[in-house]
């Protein structure tokens, strides 16, 4: 299999008055179609800027170097006008916040229908059709009405339903979902986690589901990434990650997510601030918060190195001793 | 929806009528009267004129009687022009101001939106810096001071070529008689206008929905015709309440400067001639006005917004 | 593990919560800091900081300058009793008005009056506005309520009438004007007090200050109105050059300061009669008002960028 999605050596930087923001820095990372890649860290760690500058979406003041590709072709050196061939039609990205994400003015129906009228000029009648079609198959009740209904008249579940609908209007090749539940209720939540895993089910797409919460990621992705301060700091199957977390970051996300099938006292907190992006620890970045720091991670950056199964982490210690 | 408007018209009638109450008193209050000259009227004279505008009779009588007649329509006549009611007064130069103010915002709306655009999709640029200084020059050299230095220009200067224009009177709406008031009035327009757009379509920009709409792939003009307008315009319409009253005293300006025969002059003349009646009718117009632009910027509101239209 | 925890899931890494007393002082150093930035922001922005020197500047010259200026601003020259242009001689530097007076002494005077009304009205803007604002604010409710609907009913008076009647009613008076327009000021300053302190209220440091047992009037001080006062900084500096604006209208409209006094706004007035023979008396105190306003207007978009943490 070949992957769909390349991601290699991606460096994000934000300049801002008080300094440069290094948001993301030398991040490579792999989709393949069909599959779905969990990326998980702390919020502020980078995952977001990672694929808005695949999604050409970076802020003014941002620049992405490295290189980005789809199918082949370079995303970061594409411009607007190539960019807007791929995205929606072969790339297409869902948001963390279902409320403000759709537009306020238009009626929902015309929201979806313009994704297909834009990049496959199909007539106003058939973008309805197919929007309808697509509203229907992300199981919303009476789709058929809220067609002509505004956002603020659904529910955020539902809202969050027509944003994955839009995002499969033109089934994209690659499928970003930033966050798609943090914004829900728990309830709210799980629904829409099992309306992924049917889009992964039924699609041969990419998908890439970004979240801070392992226990998100645990019942839909292939293959887990866990970023630390703008670095993957452990990538591996998602049965290794669970079962072998090899970083002292990924154990100790894993503490903090509360699971039924163990008995937790209470809920474990990884020590210690989220680093500042403008002024990184020297080394290692983690190991002002690591229970197992020594002098050498103070002083210099552990690279990426590769265990079995193609997991890889960054850290000096052995596998073996970091292990709980 | 109609049950909200119906409420807001309800709120309206008290408004107008503690503007009514507040002004009537006021005036009322004032020491010295509308016949005070510089010589003395004989007593007796005097005594006729009050007795004539019922200026004799006690203040409850005269403020139900005032009320009264205003039901009907009737300002009362005036003080100082003594051959006109304010209501032909106000006939005559409502017509003259709010000819001008139409035009005045037009000519604001048609040139401020774009420029403000231009500005927000240049955001930081030198051509921004450029528009925006112009618009901060246009809002502090107030129209006082445009006036006559417009008037210096077309008046006097080039009075012998072929951009002469005429600075002074109305000349029965002649067009060249309204290029420089209208100008005038608009320029700090233009200014505030180009300023909102700007800033409100920069906040839009970074909406959560116009990222969505760029990652739809539509292209860059799709996406701020159809997504981002409509919501940068809010804050536009809303400044309409704002600028009505800014057009009113505007009107003041211009058509002291430029001689009009507007309601604008006739409340400045009559306030510095204590004409009561003048004055008092030209605020009340002015508050239903603003009363009255209000409501239609909701109105506009609930097209712009579709959240209003339901509550 | 697929069968992973679907409901119950909290957010992954949660920091622990410090105790209310950590979050109090947090939020002075976070304030401290807060300012110290602000003014770092502001002196790298050249338009405003240009702009607060020019103002100091001008309004040290309205002040101090009459003193060393061999002219008062009533006073009459004899000699000359017409508009004449700057005579160094007769220590007229910037020549006479129509009736012979020193017009540098009037701009000088007309600027005075300028920034004084401009302060004053401000000032008197800047107490009620705060007042009514964070009282409508924190008591919520009925309070509340009952406050901004009547700044919604004010806003919908046309009140540059008002303060034309009232002008007019008790003669034109120097103290009743800059009380009049400061009455019609802090409409606008009130609604985003309240805002501020909505959303401050709810704040952590604030609920841990009310938690410790502080009493109302102790929070308003020591928390409210400090926080508060970035926003306000901003809106005073942008109010008082539509201060200044509005008085110079008045004055120019013969409703303002009444003569010998005089202001810029009737100055310029007084300059549009001569423009044609000099129009010197026209531009100089037009230049010295656009000047003025110009530079408080760019102070305070400084100010503004300067304190507005989303603006970075
Ligand atoms: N326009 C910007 N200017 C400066 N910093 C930014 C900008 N956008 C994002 N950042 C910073 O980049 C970092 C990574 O952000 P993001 O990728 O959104 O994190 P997350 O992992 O929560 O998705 C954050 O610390 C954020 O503050
Ligand atoms: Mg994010």
């Amino acid at each position: 299999m070949t992957s769909v999605l390349e991601i290699d050596g991606l460096t994000v930087s934000f300049s801002t008055p008080d300094g440069d923001v290094s948001a993301v820095s030398d991040v490579s990372l792999s989709v393949e179609a069909g599959e779905c890649l969990g990326l998980v860290g702390e919020s502020g760690s980078g995952k977001s800027q990672t694929f808005m500058a695949a999604m050409g979406l970076l802020a003014d003041n941002g620049t992405a170097t490295g290189e980005i590709r789809l199918d082949g072709i370079d995303l970061l050196s594409a411009n607007e006008k190539k960019l807007n061939t791929l995205r929606g039609e072969r790339i297409a990205m869902i948001f963390q916040d279902p409320m403000t994400s759709l537009t306020p003015h238009m009626k929902i129906g015309r929201q979806l229908s313009e994704v297909l009228i834009e990049h496959q000029k199909v007539d106003a009648r058939t973008g309805r059709a197919r929007a309808l079609d697509m509203l229907n198959r992300v199981h919303i009740p009476e789709a058929e009405r809220r067609l002509d209904m505004y956002p603020h008249e659904l529910s955020g579940g539902l809202r969050q339903r027509v944003m994955i609908a839009m995002a499969l209007m033109c089934e994209p090749e690659v499928i970003v979902a930033d966050e798609p539940t943090t914004a829900l209720d728990v309830t709210v939540q799980a629904q829409i986690l099992d309306l992924l895993a049917e889009v992964k089910d039924n699609l041969d797409a990419a998908i890439v589901l970004i979240t801070h919460d392992l226990g998100v990621v645990a019942g839909l992705a292939d293959r887990v990434a866990v970023m630390y301060a703008g670095r993957i700091v452990e990538q591996g199957t998602v049965g290794d990650i669970f079962a072998l977390p090899a970083h002292p970051y990924t154990q100790g996300l894993l503490a903090c997510t509360p699971r039924l099938d163990v008995e937790t006292e209470a809920l474990v907190t990884i020590s210690g601030q989220p680093p500042n992006l403008q002024n990184l620890p020297s080394g290692c970045s983690f190991h002002p918060r690591c229970k197992y720091v020594v002098d050498q991670c103070k002083s210099e950056r552990p690279a990426l190195e590769a265990m079995d199964n193609g997991h890889i982490r960054a850290c000096f210690r052995p596998h073996v001793e970091v292990a709980q | 929806m109609w049950a909200y408007f119906t409420r807001r018209l309800i709120i309206a009638i008290p408004t107008l009528w503690v503007v009514i109450t507040v002004a009537f008193f006021l005036m009322r209050l004032a020491p010295g009267g509308p016949f005070d000259q510089e010589a003395p009227l004989p007593p007796e004279i005097m005594a006729n004129l009050k007795a004539a505008y019922g200026l004799d009779q006690p203040l409850w009588w005269q403020y139900f009687n005032y009320l009264g007649n205003l039901l009907q329509g009737d300002f009362g006549p005036s003080f100082k022009y003594k051959d006109f009611s304010v209501t032909e007064l106000i006939g005559q130069g409502f017509p003259v101001s709010i000819q001008n103010g139409a035009a005045a915002l037009f000519i604001a709306i048609l040139f401020g939106i774009p420029l403000g655009t231009m500005a927000a999709l240049r955001q930081n640029t030198g051509a921004d810096h450029a528009a925006m200084t112009v618009a901060m020059t246009g809002i502090v050299v107030p129209n006082f001071v445009v006036g006559p230095l417009l008037a210096l220009i077309f008046g006097i200067y080039l009075r012998d070529t072929m951009f002469a224009l005429p600075v002074a009177g109305w000349n029965n709406g002649a067009f060249p008689n309204r290029i420089l008031p209208v100008i005038c009035l608009a320029l700090p327009f233009i200014a505030y206008i180009a300023r909102i757009t700007r800033a409100s379509l920069i906040e839009t920009l970074r909406t959560n929905y116009v990222r969505t709409a760029r990652a739809k792939g539509l292209p860059f003009r799709m996406v701020i015709l159809r997504h981002a307008f409509k919501s940068a315009m809010i804050p536009v319409v809303t400044y309409l309440g704002p600028a009505t009253v800014f057009l009113l005293t505007g009107s003041m300006v211009i058509e002291t400067i430029f001689g009009l025969p507007g309601i604008g002059r006739y409340f400045v003349q009559g306030a510095l001639n204590r004409d009561y009646t003048l004055v008092m009718g030209v605020t009340i117009l002015a508050a239903s006005m603003v009363i009255f632009i209000n409501l239609l910027v909701d109105m506009t509101y609930a097209w712009l917004d579709p959240k209003v239209r339901y509550e | 593990m697929s069968d992973a925890p679907m409901n119950e899931r909290r957010s992954g890494a949660n920091l622990s919560v410090p105790n209310a007393d950590a979050l109090d002082k947090a939020a002075d150093v976070e304030g401290r800091s807060l300012w110290q930035d602000a003014f770092r922001r502001l002196q790298a922005n050249r338009a405003a900081m240009i702009s607060a020197i020019v103002l100091i500047v001008l309004a040290f010259i309205c002040f101090v300058g009459p003193a060393f200026v061999p002219w008062s601003y009533e006073e009459i020259d004899w000699d000359i009793l017409e508009a004449t242009p700057p005579n160094f001689e007769t220590g007229h530097y910037l020549g006479t008005d129509s009736l012979g007076r020193d017009l540098l002494a009037r701009i000088l005077q007309g600027g005075q009056v300028s920034f004084l009304v401009g302060i004053l009205a401000t000032s008197v803007a800047l107490v009620i506005g705060v007042a009514v604002g964070a009282t409508a604010g924190f008591m919520g409710g009925r309070v509340d309520q009952f406050l901004m609907r009547f700044v919604d009913v004010m806003y919908a008076v046309p009140l540059m009438f008002f303060i034309i009647i009232l002008m007019v009613v008790f003669g034109r008076n120097f103290y009743l004007m800059f009380l009049a327009i400061g009455f019609v000021e802090w409409l606008t300053m009130s609604r985003i007090v309240r805002g501020q302190t909505l959303t401050l209220k709810n704040k952590e440091f604030i609920e841990a200050a009310r938690a410790s047992g502080g009493s109302t009037a102790s929070i308003i001080l020591r928390h409210i109105v400090p926080n508060v006062l970035g926003v306000v900084i901003v809106y005073v500096t942008l109010t008082i050059p539509q201060v200044i604006l509005l008085e110079s209208f008045l004055s120019f409209l013969g409703l303002g300061v009444q003569p010998p006094m005089t202001s810029w706004g009737a100055l310029i007035a007084e300059g549009a009669q001569e423009m044609e023979i000099t129009p010197r008396t026209l531009i100089l105190p037009a230049v010295c008002l656009s000047t003025t306003l110009f530079c408080f207007n760019f102070l305070g978009d400084g100010l503004r960028d300067a304190l507005d943490p989303k603006d970075r």
